[in-house]
């Protein structure tokens, strides 16, 4: 499907595709036995200008969006999602700097992203998931400070990140309008990291706690005003969430190019599986899949970029969708391999494994389809 | 820090075949790309200029088709290029060549170091790198490895030699050719390959270079090439039939008559 991308965002596509072909194919297995952090790549993909695709130029950036940022995750994704994440993930972390920073914020932070600094966003915690109203951490007024109080769990990037965006109860009582946030920069004094997680999938990615224990903050790290945390939050996933469906399509595309090639080396019965109509059909319904996530997600991202503001049922639609099609796809892709899918020598059961979580974080499919459900009736 | 760096466009050997009849390169469809060795130049290049500022400026001489070459320096981040293009160029050897460059480099003036590839994978001589140290009258270290130190007036390099390496100091201005393990090439970036498609690629001919006219081309150069021709490849396959273990007799049987063992 033609896209009609531009000069631009073809050249975002294609180095990212020659950068995930070149160097890291070659380290997909390593990083995904070893959990570690592939900060190689990261510092690849900021010399070569990817940070910068969705940031203004006035801060260093190359002047896209949320297009742009899909794009590039798309194509990471197809071959590691999980060392994609790293550069996707600072686009969640930074995008509330981006959307409700001031002027001073932008410059001083937005730079750094642009230069390649990773950034982290910080909701959830333990009692908090999908109900993220329920968080305890606090952070209290202090003069001209706030002292933060409490965990956040699952942070992605938690611990490489210089940069992180913490969303805090900063009034109780006001429930859901008493929450601030803050940039906390990694190292400031009472701000430390807790367990960081073994995973299914996604194991290039690090996913960590964030424990706060009297940890000043000074009030000019206020992003927007003291009680807009949770708009803050639900604007920026809003945003966000075309990214996890391109990470989502990624994956599936992935999933479909390592079939295509084994499906024709794979004889059995004296011929290649790729004769057999049952492989066929199961391919075309795949890439049939993924193309329509791939439509969606463009679509969506094109939306945010042109300043739309009711974008909430289109963002969770692409997500939700393209979630869902690259678990199935890399299902599908496993049933091609057979036995051999299974088995930790072929990259499928890792494209399956790291699947799943499109389906589950920055707002799990049900919450996604409460969310389109709660904006059909809207005029 | 001003550094130039030459580079050569060469057919991508990896998919190079040879016509028989002619014995020369079947070039129709043949990639171009730039010599590999010389990339690692370019990013040496790159690498002293972030340490200790200045400019690097990438040369190259050859046919207007090199301007892709030079387009692909700048997505890598050099600041500027320039083609020596003239059909009074054309045809010359590894002297005449050398010449050439070295005027260039001449022109460009107050140049403290100049980085080229340790040879070209086409013609093999390594012989530019010296030459145009020599027209320079500046001192060269061949096949580096390894940058161990440099400042504004001289410069510390290990080269390969067999069994080891050397570790050699020169002033500046000098000249080097690297090996591939000096470095690892970097990708271009997004507003290097945005500047590459919108540079235009200024080519300097003989008459914009100070330069002896019968020491340039064809007539300047003292050695020709005759011919080129390709060795006979005679092999003769035989593919042994039978289950395992007659196939291994008749494996040792053939390595005996030819006197192998
Ligand atoms: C690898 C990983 C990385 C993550 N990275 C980050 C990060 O960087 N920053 C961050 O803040 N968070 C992050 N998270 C947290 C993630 O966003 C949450 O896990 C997610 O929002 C779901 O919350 P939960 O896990 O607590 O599930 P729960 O909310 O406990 O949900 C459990 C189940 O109940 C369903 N459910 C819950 N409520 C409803 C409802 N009202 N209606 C219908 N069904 C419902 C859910 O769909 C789910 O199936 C990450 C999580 C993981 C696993």
């Amino acid at each position: 499907m033609d896209y009609f991308l531009t000069e631009k965002q073809q050249i975002i596509r294609d180095l990212c595709h020659r950068i995930s072909q070149e160097k890291i194919k070659p380290v997909v297995q390593e990083y995904d036995e070893s959990g570690e952090f592939p900060w190689e790549i990261m510092d690849i993909l900021a010399k070569s200008d990817i940070f910068r695709v969705f940031i203004p130029e006035k801060y260093d950036g190359l002047g896209g969006g949320i297009f742009e940022m899909s794009l590039a995750t798309e194509e990471l994704s197809r071959v590691c999602s999980g060392i994609a994440l790293g550069f996707a993930a600072t686009g969640l972390g930074s995008m509330p700097i981006l959307l409700f920073g001031n002027e001073s914020q932008k410059q001083k932070y937005m730079t750094k992203v642009a230069d390649g600094t990773i950034a982290a966003f910080a909701l959830t915690e333990a009692e908090a998931g999908s109900d993220a109203s329920n968080m305890k951490t606090t952070a209290e007024k202090d003069g001209d400070y706030y002292v933060l109080n409490g965990v956040k769990q699952w942070i992605t990037n938690g611990g490489v990140a210089d940069i992180y965006t913490v969303i805090a109860m900063t009034d109780k009582n006001k429930g859901s309008r008493g929450a601030t946030a803050f940039i906390v920069e990694k190292g400031t004094p009472g701000f430390s990291f807790g367990v960081k997680e073994n995973k299914m999938g996604i194991r290039a990615s690090t996913t960590m706690e964030l424990i706060f224990e009297n940890c000043r903050i000074h009030k000019d790290q206020v992003l927007a005003r003291p009680g807009m945390g949770y708009i803050v939050a639900l604007k920026t996933l809003d945003r966000t969430r075309p990214g996890v469906g391109a990470q989502a399509v990624g994956i599936a595309q992935g999933a479909i190019d390592v079939c295509l090639k084994y499906s024709r080396e794979r004889e059995q019965f004296g011929q290649p599986i790729s004769n057999f109509q049952a492989i066929r059909h199961m391919l075309a319904d795949m890439s049939m899949q993924t193309e329509a996530a791939r439509a969606l997600v463009y679509a969506a991202a094109r939306m945010i970029d042109s300043g739309a503001k009711d974008i909430s049922k289109e963002s969770a639609m692409c997500k939700c969708f393209a979630g869902d099609v690259a678990m199935k796809v890399t299902t599908d892709a496993v049933q091609i391999f057979g036995g051999y899918g299974y088995m930790k020598d072929y990259p499928v059961e890792k494209m399956m494994r790291d699947a799943k979580i499109t389906q589950i974080y920055e707002g799990t499919n049900q919450i996604q389809r409460d969310v389109i459900a709660s904006n059909l009736w809207k005029k | 820090m001003n550094i130039v760096v030459c580079i050569k466009q060469v057919p991508d050997t990896t998919d190079v075949k040879i016509d028989r009849n002619t014995n020369t390169l079947i070039r129709s469809g043949v990639k171009s790309i730039i010599n590999p060795y010389d990339t690692h130049a370019i990013e040496l290049g790159l690498q002293i200029r972030e340490k200790l500022g200045g400019k690097v400026v990438v040369i190259s001489m050859g046919p207007p088709q090199v301007i892709d070459s030079l387009k692909e320096a700048v997505s890598m981040g050099v600041d500027d290029v320039i083609l020596l293009s003239d059909r009074a160029f054309a045809g010359a050897d590894t002297l005449a060549t050398s010449y050439t460059l070295a005027e260039a480099i001449k022109s460009i003036g107050n140049v403290d170091l100049v980085i080229c590839g340790k040879q070209a994978i086409d013609g093999d001589t390594a012989q530019v790198g010296p030459g145009i140290a020599e027209h320079l009258n500046t001192p060269h270290t061949t096949y580096v490895n390894e940058l161990c130190n440099i400042n504004s007036a001289n410069i510390t390099v290990k080269r390969m030699i067999e069994g080891g390496y050397e570790k050699v100091e020169m002033d500046l201005p000098a000249l080097i050719t690297v090996v591939k393990e000096v470095n690892e090439v970097r990708f271009p970036s997004i507003r290097g390959i945005l500047r590459s498609r919108e540079i235009d690629v200024p080519i300097w001919t003989s008459k914009d270079l100070n330069i002896d006219f019968t020491k340039i081309g064809l007539d300047g150069s003292p050695t020709q090439v005759v011919s080129v021709s390709t060795p006979q490849i005679n092999t003769q396959t035989e593919i042994f039939t039978g289950n395992a273990k007659e196939q291994v007799h008749k494996l040792l049987e053939a390595l005996n008559e030819q006197k192998i063992f």
